[in-house]
């Protein structure tokens, strides 16, 4: 049946694409067994998608499948679920932990397989009513832990470990699989210590010498090249480069990830403000935000510009405008025109004159069940009493609706919002219109500081100009400072005077947006933790 | 097995240990003022708070499955208790009386048991998050069924034939269902009495089995699954547990518990308020839980059994403590209603703070992490 010679894995031209938006196109890979890949790119560059149709992940078929064909152990397969990738002999640990909080590292390990005893109840009862074997339990447990070798202790309490230990856990619950033939680490070492990462990467070369194979997906490039047999860069859906681990260098695989050619393209306005006064100065912050942990970060901003975070996801840069207006707990000092700014108050924020627009578009910015009417004045009168008539001397507050229609038809024809009337509700607007209208809302506020947090996030191309268009216009007409925070590097340089890129929850370095993209890729790797 | 390792918290232990027993201590302290100015001798209260474990404990143990399996308190035990009556109510119809009886109506309970608990377990299946306020719901709901069946249906649809529990208008069911015939048949089965007091050694003993059934089942592959289910949802079902059914027979186990409870409970009364008899049981059997110590989330044997211990001496003590000092024996029934319902509010609310207080633990954490980083890099 197994064809020694044949590939462990390979790929032949899948494609996926999520409601006409390409987001993978001809992929092609192959995978020896015991053969270590790195695969990296930036977010966005279809990593993970390709890792969740290959682990049959419900996602993909809601979404409407893939095409190509992929081949494991030379068989065309094409999972239904990850149950059946798991069958076959793929184990994934996935950037999440999903570890139950409560049990030992043992118990976790050996999740639903516990090895069991038959008692008098389960032979009335059926097999759920078997006790588990706690000895064999522990035997298999001890077992898995030496493959991976790395130490962890087996009776530990998952809430009572260290990060790295929570991750070896799930590694190490892949390895007790016997089936075991392709693990997928997904950002494994993103968590981890030196010291840890250090044992893991061990652990990898150890699992590649039992015969099994890795895709072992990082950002920390030096790491690929020190474990993997071969590299695959992929960038905007594509393979763009399959090369021998020993045949390349970071700087190569940094200007594969995030170079294209549109240094050309991205047209430079960027202008030189650093004689201004400073806005905003934030000092020694922390933010609690589960998935990016903001870790003591100081930043200036100055009057008037555009100033861009960007950083690799989970990094952190999303944690800072949370942190700042409140959503997530946070502390350290902010200062706004000369004025500290009570930290975990989101209505100080706002009255202050600063505004927020969430990457949660539909969590936090909208009122979808409610009229664009509502859902642009509604923070305006709530903060600023605007748009309120005042009866018997300002006791009773009434509500302006004229004023409120003029008002959301102002900025629908500004923006160019595509919507049927001022009463449609939030949630029949397509994406990018939604976009705008979270804009709208800000810019009713009429604020002097504006976060934007993921602005173009799951839109498209044209209506990705538009909002950035738009939010250009905002700083030059109004003299709003403007920080925008983006994944998308070249995004952030084709509208920002400064680009910070954070990494590791720490600002990495501040550059002039017209400096190369290459610069930036360095930043984003550098720290990464 | 080996006994679990947990870092040990920091704080001071004296601190920690009130803050995590805040509702435990309350309560000693409480019976600790009012057992002198009841006048009760030790003896006399001995005596009571011994049948009261008999009479309730096991209908207390029921809660504690569900517990497991991260659905909460439930409320819904009342179903089973309402299943246990319909059962005590054939029984008596039948006039089969004494331990016979009381085992007939414990089998007779099953069927009705499982029917309810499938029913509840669905309903809190589809309002997964909010267990406890549906089964809280589902009570009442089902409570509406249960007259209609027993006042209307009992008679003309369902045969019952004893004039002595039928109502005289020809059907329906009494007020009260005298069970005089197995009052006690239980306790005083194999019962000992040690320096005047009654020790119901049967009772107890039918007890001890269902504990060591709870502790047995905890290592049983399905109680490890509804561990499992109870802490994460998400991952069981990653790990190919069965999440829905898990919960299901969570509930119907507890409902089945219940119902035998109930029907201990009421042999150790010996009458049966067919109307009135359920309404509040859930709501004491929960109290009395959460002042042995136990939280949504957490509960074990030991608290069921400190819990009964305190929550019925306070119920022994308060009327007559309550007489002493106000002179109206009135203001110690109320009282130990509206301690009820503070408790299960108390526990409600310290159960998120505690959850808070752990979430904003880890905010301090990484501020702490940052001061000992810059006095490293000043260095």
């Amino acid at each position: 049946m197994t064809n020694t010679k044949s590939p462990l894995l390979e790929m032949r031209n899948v494609k996926k694409d999520f409601y006409g938006n390409q987001v993978l196109s001809d992929i092609n890979l192959t995978l020896q067994a015991g053969e270590v890949l790195g695969l990296c790119g930036e977010n966005g560059a279809g990593k993970s998608t390709l890792m969740k149709i290959l682990f049959g992940m419900d996602v993909i078929r809601e979404t409407g499948g893939y095409s190509g064909d992929i081949l494991f152990n030379g068989e065309k397969v094409n999972f239904a679920s990850p149950f059946e990738a798991l069958e076959a002999g793929i184990g994934m640990v996935h950037q999440e932990f999903s570890l139950i909080p409560g049990f030992t590292a043992t118990e976790n390990i050996l999740l639903n397989r516990e090895p069991q005893r038959r008692s008098v109840l389960s032979e009335v009862f059926g097999s759920r009513l078997n006790t588990l074997n706690y000895k064999e339990m522990q035997r298999r447990s001890a077992e898995a832990i030496e493959k991976l070798g790395v130490h962890i202790d087996a009776d530990m309490v998952i809430n009572d470990m260290p990060v790295g230990h929570k991750q070896f856990t799930e590694i190490a619950r892949e390895l007790s699989k016997d089936q075991l033939k392709l693990l997928i680490l997904d950002e494994p070492t993103a968590v981890l210590t030196e010291k840890e990462a250090e044992a893991l990467l061990d652990s990898i070369r150890n699992m590649s010498r039992r015969g099994i194979a890795v895709i072992f997906i990082t950002h920390r490039l030096h790491e690929i090249l020190s474990v993997c047999d071969r590299v695959v860069v992929m960038r905007d859906g594509r393979v763009v480069r399959d090369v021998p681990s020993g045949e390349t260098n970071v700087m190569d695989i940094t200007r594969w990830m995030v170079g294209r050619d549109v240094d050309a393209a991205a047209q430079n306005e960027a202008r030189d403000l650093s004689n201004e006064p400073t806005i905003l100065s934030i000092r020694n912050l922390w933010v609690d935000m589960p998935g990016e942990i903001v870790r003591n970060v100081n930043l200036d901003v100055k009057k008037g510009e555009i100033l861009g975070i960007g950083g690799l996801a989970g990094q952190g840069k999303l944690g800072i405008p949370n942190g700042i207006m409140g959503l997530y707990e946070a502390g350290g000092t902010v200062i706004f025109d000369g004025k500290e700014i009570p930290l975990n108050n989101p209505r100080h924020c706002l009255e202050a004159n600063l505004a927020f627009v969430s990457e949660d578009r539909r969590g936090v910015g909208l009122l979808l069940d409610e009229s664009l009417e509502w859902n642009v004045a509604f923070p305006a009168m709530q903060i600023q009493g605007k748009c309120l008539k005042k009866l018997l001397g300002g006791l009773i507050k009434w509500r302006d609706e004229k004023a409120i229609t003029d008002l959301t038809n102002k900025y629908i024809k500004e923006l160019a919002i595509k919507c049927t009337s001022s009463k449609q509700k939030a949630k029949e607007l397509s994406g990018g219109n939604q976009q705008k209208v979270c804009l709208a809302k800000a810019f009713a506020l009429e604020p002097k500081f504006l976060f934007v947090s993921e602005p173009t996030r799951g839109i498209d191309v044209g209506a990705k100009a538009l909002v950035l268009e738009a939010l250009k216009r905002f700083n030059r007409e109004n003299g709003v400072t403007v920080v925008m925070i983006s994944s998308e590097l070249e995004e952030l340089r084709s509208i920002c005077d400064r680009i910070a890129i954070v990494s590791g929850g720490k600002i990495a370095g501040i550059l002039p947006a017209t400096e190369p993209s290459e610069k930036f890729g360095e930043l984003m790797v550098s720290g990464v933790r | 097995m080996k006994k679990k390792k947990t870092l040990r918290p920091e704080g001071n232990p004296i601190v920690r240990f009130i803050r995590n027993n805040t509702v435990p201590i309350m309560f000693v302290l409480i019976c600790a003022v009012c057992i002198p100015l009841s006048g009760f001798s030790p003896s006399y209260l001995l005596n009571e708070i011994v049948t009261r474990m008999g009479r309730n404990i096991f209908l207390i143990l029921c809660l504690l499955i569900p517990i497991m399996a991260g659905m909460g308190l439930n409320f819904g035990m009342t179903l089973g208790a309402m299943a246990g009556e319909i059962a005590l109510i054939f029984v008596a119809d039948w006039q089969i009386w004494g331990i016979p009886g009381v085992i007939l109506a414990m089998i007779l309970s099953i069927p009705f048991s499982i029917l309810l608990g499938l029913l509840c377990g669905k309903l809190l299946n589809m309002s997964k998050g909010r267990e406890m306020i549906t089964s809280y719901i589902i009570s009442f709901f089902i409570n509406g069924l249960y007259q209609l069946v027993v006042l209307y249906m009992m008679g003309p649809i369902i045969p019952i034939k004893h004039f002595s529990i039928k109502l005289p208008r020809g059907y329906g069911i009494r007020n009260t269902v005298s069970l005089l015939n197995m009052r006690q048949v239980l306790d005083n089965a194999l019962s000992v009495t040690i320096a005047g007091v009654k020790i119901p050694i049967l009772t107890f003993a039918i007890i001890a089995v269902l504990c060591l059934f709870v502790t047995w089942f905890r290592k049983t592959k399905l109680g490890q699954d509804m561990r499992a289910v109870g802490q994460n949802m998400e991952v069981a079902r990653a790990a190919g547990i069965n999440v829905e059914r898990t919960r299901l027979i969570s509930i119907v186990i507890s409902t089945v518990i219940a119902g035998f409870g109930m029907i201990i409970y009421l042999q150790n009364m010996g009458n049966l308020s067919t109307y009135s008899s359920h309404s509040q049981i859930g709501m004491f059997c929960i109290a009395a839980l959460l002042v042995g110590g136990a939280s949504v989330d957490k509960a074990n044997i030991g608290n069921v059994f400190l819990g009964v211990i305190l929550f019925h001496t306070m119920f022994i003590v308060a009327p007559s403590a309550g007489a002493k000092i106000t002179g109206d024996s009135m203001i110690g029934e109320y009282f130990r209603v509206f301690i009820s319902y503070g408790v299960i509010t108390v526990a409600l609310v310290m159960y998120e703070a505690k959850k808070r207080r752990a979430k904003s633990l880890a905010g301090h954490k990484l501020a702490q992490d940052q001061l000992t980083e810059d006095k490293e890099a000043a260095q």
